[in-house]
């Protein structure tokens, strides 16, 4: 009897992890190589291919097999193949770093596109910084990650090895804040973050600056990311008289947010960065999130022509998701890092050098091209040189762009 | 404005969604003792049913008045099939096998079912919409109900008499009792226990497909994750209540649930306690009144109504 039980536990949980490694190989398995021969370099992502934000994710992942499936088609690197390795992170620090381990194990990796997550990314710096080995986010936003956590008083670059494509919330949440007072006419706002590095940073940068315009906050409050009933919240912002509501944070809890508040009879907007900028959150949000407001890093992505190519080869390359909020910025961080190492190649007469990683982490300060999202290229800091933010409103059941621009404080 | 009766109203319907799932927890461990933490994922795997129904098994456009009776019928009998078939093949087998064997099982079946439902449901990758009643909030005095809630409202009462009822007063239900007091007692006085197993499982499953279907018409969606935290929040109303009883399951689930919303609500009211009131704080407020509880009724608020076994 005890053998027998014995046997269906190690059943029941082999079942478990089975199904589990099971959706883990299939997003990792790779996909390009093949032909040209030479060397072949591995191109790391580390995204949320699985859970609540795997829509955000699996875009990530999609747009960088298309930089380097690009890249090996046009032969952009001569005798460099490259191959993309994707690994899930969950939006859990505790996976990313683990991710970031193995991928800094891997000694063929030369650049990791990813994480989604400010707070993942937090986990991972250190790890990729001690191997040399050069990190390009396409979505974090936390202005801590390049300029340190005293960001406000004294800008100090914490690790060398990191960059991103998109702009910070530095700069995201008084550009919010400022739309909403001078052009939205909003002067009361209710304020709710998640308690996550990105939400709670994104809420703080917003009410500083609106409160510096002369709005007022009429109450803030910190929701819990793990439930979707948010009926208590959504009474009191009804009855604290705001004109519009502020959410830092991502869309699973945006959408059902801005549903509930307006069922609890508040027809207010709801306003939030690029992590609430996806047709998923409209879709949650269902038909009365009309008017709700994100902000977006970088001018629309279907407005530029260089992003129409993108948009045309991601269709032509039949992925069965959609790129997402963040499809363009995945694209031009992979390209980053496939143009950090063709420098290097090209400075090596052609080959690989032995100590490549330290050699494209320090060749990517120089990255310059015109790419999907704009000219990419980074400051002394690693971040994005293109500082344009658009706000997009939801509007016949789409995101549509309202107003671009810069933010200069 | 006051907005405590908003408040209460609030609370009450989620606490009833949780008292809807509790029973699950509270039947089957009042009978064979085991946790089974896989009932979230039933009452998601209930939600599923009734979204595949509406979606694969109805024609489009099908009214809500006609569609609903029928998600109902499809959610519970894929919960039911789900829980059975654990039963069947995942805890019999180790019913003589030490307390923790099944617990582990439980939670193994637990990260299985959310696995298969990501993997296979189409679409189900990140949150699916579940449809909606037409038909605008109503009000009373400065309370607003939705039409969804309206579901919840009738369907836990309604739930909850139901099965006193079926406790209470049929033979199962009696042999129900004579298991849950003293299994081989029952045995010899000729109830089949076996059987009585599958049917709690089966009870509670239907009670979790309600609530799956509740949760999808309150919320609008509903994802392969949403059992988990509400299969503990479930559990915690259970033990609240008294595990074992299934009236303390529902009265759990509505103490809880209140709390957790006036926590949220009021708690930063209080001066001083501002950086403890949002609601990121309020499971750990609900989690304090457990405790206190605990510490002075620990059979829970109503106690466990079987007879004390050794």
């Amino acid at each position: 009897m005890r053998q027998r039980s014995l046997i269906a536990i190690t059943a029941a949980l082999a079942a478990g992890a089975l199904t589990l490694t099971a959706c883990g190989s299939r997003d990792s398995g790779d996909k390009s190589s093949s032909g040209s021969g030479g060397t072949t370099v591995t191109i790391g992502v580390d995204a949320p291919l699985t859970g609540d934000l795997s829509a955000l994710g699996l875009g990530i992942k999609n747009s960088a097999d298309l930089a380097v499936k690009t890249a090996n088609k046009d032969k952009t690197v001569s005798g460099v193949t490259f191959k993309l390795v994707a690994k899930d992170d969950q939006a859990q620090a505790s996976s990313g770093q683990q991710n970031a381990s193995a991928f800094v194990a891997d000694k063929s990796v030369l650049g990791v596109v990813g994480p989604l997550n400010s707070s993942v990314a937090q986990s991972m710096q250190k790890v990729f910084d001690a191997a040399k080995l050069v990190e390009v986010s396409p979505a974090n936003t936390s202005p801590d990650l390049t300029q340190g956590t005293n960001w406000q008083t004294k800008k100090v670059r914490p690790y060398k090895s990191y960059f991103r494509t998109a702009t910070t919330d530095a700069i995201q949440g008084p550009f919010a804040a400022e739309y909403i007072y001078n052009t939205a006419k909003k002067k009361k706002v209710f304020v709710i973050d998640d308690k996550k590095t990105y939400g709670a940073g994104l809420a703080a940068t917003f009410t500083q600056e609106f409160k510096k315009l002369g709005g007022t906050v009429v109450g803030t409050q910190h929701i819990n990311p793990d439930t979707k009933d948010f009926s208590s919240v959504a009474t009191q912002v009804k009855n604290s008289g705001a004109e519009a509501v502020y959410y830092g944070g991502e869309y699973p809890q945006a959408g059902p947010l801005s549903k509930q508040i307006k069922a609890a009879g508040a027809n207010i907007p709801l306003a939030g960065g690029d992590g609430i900028f996806d047709p998923t959150f409209i879709k949650l949000a269902g038909a009365k999130s009309t008017g709700d407001l994100a902000t977006s890093v970088g001018a629309p992505v279907e407005s530029l022509p260089s992003a129409k190519k993108f948009v045309e080869d991601y269709k032509a390359g039949g992925y069965s998701e959609e790129y997402g909020a963040y499809g363009g910025y995945s694209y031009d961080s992979t390209w980053a890092i496939i143009q950090a190492v063709k420098s290097v190649v090209d400075a090596n007469n052609g080959k690989l050098p032995s100590d490549a990683r330290a050699k494209v982490t320090a060749a990517m300060q120089n990255v310059s091209f015109d790419g999907v999202t704009g000219k990419v290229s980074f400051d002394e800091f690693g971040d994005a040189t293109n500082k344009q933010l658009t706000v997009y409103a939801v509007k016949n059941g789409a995101w549509a762009a309202v107003k671009s621009g810069t933010f200069t404080g | 404005m006051n907005e405590l009766p908003q408040q209460l109203v609030n609370g009450l319907l989620l606490g009833s969604m949780y008292g809807l799932v509790a029973i699950g927890y509270t039947m089957v461990y009042g009978i064979v003792q085991l946790i089974n933490f896989a009932h979230g994922e039933i009452f998601m795997t209930g939600a599923f049913g009734a979204l595949t129904v509406y979606l694969y098994v109805l024609p489009d456009g099908t009214s809500m008045a006609v569609a609903l009776p029928l998600m109902i019928v499809g959610a519970i009998v894929v919960a039911v099939a789900v829980a059975v078939g654990a039963e069947r093949f995942a805890y019999r087998p180790l019913r003589n096998a030490p307390r923790l064997a099944p617990l582990i099982t439980a939670i193994g079946l637990s990260l299985a079912l959310q696995q298969a439902v990501w993997a296979w449901y189409p679409d189900a990758k990140s949150s699916v919409t579940f449809p909606q009643i037409d038909g605008g909030p109503f009000h009373i005095g400065n309370v607003t109900i939705q039409t969804g809630d309206i579901f919840l409202l009738v369907a836990a009462p309604v739930s909850m008499a139901v099965l006193a009822y079926f406790v209470m007063k049929t033979r199962t239900g009696r042999g129900m009792q004579a298991t849950a007091q003293d299994p081989d007692t029952a045995k010899l006085m000729g109830v089949n226990t076996d059987r009585i197993i599958v049917i709690a499982f089966a009870l509670g499953a239907t009670f979790a497909a309600i609530g799956g279907v509740a949760y999808g018409l309150k919320y609008g969606e509903i994802n392969f994750r949403m059992g988990f935290i509400l299969g503990l929040k479930a559990f915690t109303a259970a033990v609240l209540g008294g595990i074992g009883n299934i009236y303390g399951a529902m009265i759990g689930g509505v103490v809880l649930g209140i709390a957790e919303t006036l926590a949220s609500a009021y708690i930063s009211n209080i001066p001083g306690m501002e950086k403890f009131g949002s609601q990121s704080w309020a499971d750990v407020w609900a989690f304090v009144l457990l405790i206190l509880v605990l510490l002075f009724r620990p059979q829970g608020l109503l106690g466990e109504r079987v007879a004390d076994r050794a």
